[in-house]
């Protein structure tokens, strides 16, 4: 871990008290900063916690919030609510799936893309819907889809 | 200075989730600049919580006349905003057009999307601004607070409670005043409130929108369940997938203490209670009690087995816990401001109050509503949700989310409570309703539903975790054109394992989308497995051609 980020992690740990009731909290600000868990992290959050390093992973791996790989640049998640279910989303994730080349859950080589999908986003109204770095796309269809990802459209 | 006319005009701009995809915020530094371009001194606008109409936003409301613009673009706000003079003129193209015989309806309530609901939970909800407690206070907030502190018994309140008959709005339908009592009985030192705001269910957004347009209420409910049942401190348990949520309630929080509604010695009544927000990372099983309370405890949220205390006995860190969902606090100021026969009045004989739904999918009304408990179906989808598009036919309705079933057009005459949904096969639920038309396939949803159980299930009985792969890889095979005739009854036989055996509700509800889906679809399971045909088409290995 470089230097500048073993001091973003010291910042972090500084705002809690050390207690087992913290490290869900302590994970989601790690991964707010960080944009996933590294693994020299779950080291040093198990060491200011007191508790083994297995037992923090058990919580990062057991919550769907929680990521141990890095992001792409472009976050992109396709949603699979029921709404959007019912409404075409998978049509849409399998288009998604071939225009970047990824599957549900990578992230492409170049770190410029990460494919993911999220329970529910609450925007049942304009499903099927997708977000990019959290911004919703809405009534999406396979068209729009090839549109938001013109550079990756042969 | 142009003034808007004697009254004072609120320009109301929905912020809800859909309305901000759909460009929300430009829109409110449009028209805000517009406005004070005309210098209009007597208008003010506001940012507000969703307001329900999501199928037709971006929403802009004006009051008081209640002129009500839908589909509205940032290229509209100078027009809107000349509307707004003295002698302005409403923007008619921008109003919402009855769908029959195309004439323009000016105010919301004429709207029969609105006309047939009943707002308690969500009565601020769009009306208000949710970060600026002086609206929720300018509507009649706290003084419910005031009264419970000042005018009531911790006992009055939960007697108050009781007779209101108001159950629990998480889905399960406990009465709540019972619960309350049980926690008020057993003796701590120290005692936990959580409202339980991890709404997990695909297709359901009621509770995240009470949080984003009506945070004030929430608090107001929970310091008053503190009193009543002696707790000084208070979680909101909000899924960190819910920014602008935790965000408003946060708001909401800090404006509330610093008015002292929170903290020591609350209005002077000596009561001490503070509340903290825990955001949730993500895991369907938490909105499981004993499962929530200890992933707050910073463990893995697997829940606790049978026989096991009510966490009103041993709840958060060993202590009486009092957990409650985000609607049933919300339905609290009103109980104690209007009274248990006023909130009775309404609903049905066992189920009291009001039901809100997040109505979704395959019908004209996409949104957020609210109607007293007993509406039926039929006025649900029909009346308020105008039906389904397209001139398509209806084929079901699923409520209750992954736990839930779905009902066919045969029950759509049933009134909508606790009791008679579960009679059906399905239930209540957080308040998640999704119309499904004929081009959806049943054995498709039925797989969906199994899909998000299996991968939500927390592993821990053996029941759940491997009941929900086995029936996941069976319906997997009928789909695609691979089932077998005896599957049915197999997965019949699964489902009841399921029930019986599993630990907690994820588990023991997970086969209800498959039992409901051969209850009353069996048809289309058959003409999948015998003639290899998806009649829906929408089993991509089952389309002509493949």
């Amino acid at each position: 871990m470089e230097k500048r980020e073993e001091r973003l992690l010291r910042e972090i740990l500084s705002l809690f008290k050390g207690e087992q009731g913290e490290l869900i909290p302590i994970l989601l600000q790690v991964q707010t900063s960080f944009g996933y868990l590294p693994e020299k992290a779950i080291k040093v959050i198990s060491k200011f916690l007191g508790i083994t390093e297995s037992q923090v992973y058990s919580v990062a791996s057991f919550y769907a919030y929680f990521r141990l790989k890095p992001l792409g640049r472009r976050r992109v998640s396709v949603c699979r609510g029921t709404a959007c279910h019912i409404r075409g989303a998978s049509e849409i994730l399998r288009e998604i799936e071939t225009v970047l080349n990824l599957k549900e859950g990578e992230t492409s080589d170049d770190l410029e893309y990460t494919l993911e999908t999220v329970a529910c986003f609450g925007c049942c109204a304009l499903a099927p819907c997708i977000s990019i770095n959290q911004r919703v796309h809405g009534e999406m269809t396979r068209e729009k889809v090839r549109g938001l990802f013109l550079d990756r459209v042969d | 200075m142009a003034g808007c006319g004697a009254e004072v005009k609120k320009v109301l701009v929905c912020h809800g989730t859909g309305c901000i995809s759909r460009g929300a915020e430009q829109i409110y530094s449009s028209l805000e600049r517009e406005m004070s371009k005309l210098g209009l001194s007597n208008c003010t606008i506001k940012r507000t919580g969703c307001h329900g109409f999501c199928q037709r936003g971006p929403l802009v409301v004006i009051e008081p006349e209640g002129f009500f613009y839908c589909r509205v673009t940032p290229e509209d706000a100078p027009e809107l905003a000349l509307s707004l003079l003295p002698d302005g003129k409403p923007v008619e193209r921008l109003f919402y057009r009855d769908p029959i015989n195309d004439a323009p309806l000016p105010y919301y309530r004429d709207i029969p999307f609105y006309s047939k609901q009943q707002r308690l939970v969500l009565r601020n909800c769009g009306n208000i601004d949710p970060e600026d407690i002086e609206d929720y206070l300018a509507a009649g907030g706290y003084r419910a607070l005031r009264k419970a502190l000042s005018e009531m018994t911790p006992e009055d309140i939960i007697e108050e409670v009781k007779r209101s008959g108001l159950r629990g709005l998480g889905g399960a339908g406990f009465p709540t005043g019972t619960k309350w009592e049980v926690c008020r009985r057993t003796e701590s030192k120290e005692k936990f409130v959580i409202c339980n705001g991890d709404e997990g269910d695909p297709g359901a957004f009621q509770d995240r929108s009470t949080m984003e347009g009506d945070p004030h209420s929430i608090i107001e409910g929970m310091i008053i369940a503190a009193y009543a049942v002696g707790a000084s401190q208070g979680i909101i348990y909000v899924r960190a997938e819910y920014p602008l949520a935790v965000k408003r309630m946060r708001i909401a929080i800090n404006q509330a203490r610093d008015k002292g509604f929170l903290g020591k010695d609350i209005l002077g009544s000596g009561l001490n209670f503070d509340i903290s927000i825990f955001q949730g990372a993500g895991a369907f099983v938490c909105g499981e009690s004993t499962a929530l309370v200890l992933s707050i405890e910073g463990k893995r949220g697997m829940p606790r087995s049978h026989p096991r205390p009510r966490l009103a006995e041993v709840g958060l860190w060993g202590r009486p816990t009092l957990l409650n969902n985000v609607k049933t606090f919300a339905n609290i100021p009103l109980i104690i401001a209007y009274g248990s026969d006023w909130f009775a009045s309404r609903g049905t004989e066992k189920s009291k109050g009001t039901a809100v739904f997040s109505l979704t999918g395959k019908v004209v009304n996409n949104g957020l509503i609210e109607v007293p408990m007993g509406t039926t179906l039929k006025e649900i989808i029909y009346e308020i949700g105008g039906g389904i598009p397209d001139g398509k036919a209806f084929k079901a309705v699923q409520t209750g989310g992954p736990s839930g079933g779905c009902l066919p057009a045969s029950v759509l005459e049933m009134p909508v409570d606790f009791d008679s949904l579960i009679a059906l096969g399905s239930m209540m639920g957080s308040g998640g309703m999704v119309v499904m038309d004929e081009d959806t396939c049943m054995v498709d949803v039925a797989r969906y539903f199994i899909d998000f159980t299996m991968r939500e299930s927390c592993g821990q009985c053996l029941p759940c975790r491997l009941g929900t792969k086995q029936m996941y890889d069976i319906l997997d095979a009928i789909t695609m054109g691979e089932g077998r005739p005896e599957d049915i009854d197999l997965l019949l036989d699964l489902s009841n394992a399921m029930k019986t055996g599993s630990l907690c509700a994820l588990g023991q509800t997970a086969p209800n989308p498959v039992i409901s889906t051969i209850r009353y679809f069996r048809e289309e399971y058959e003409v999948h497995i015998r003639e290899k045909k998806c009649p829906a088409g929408v089993c991509r290995a089952l389309r002509p051609g493949q």
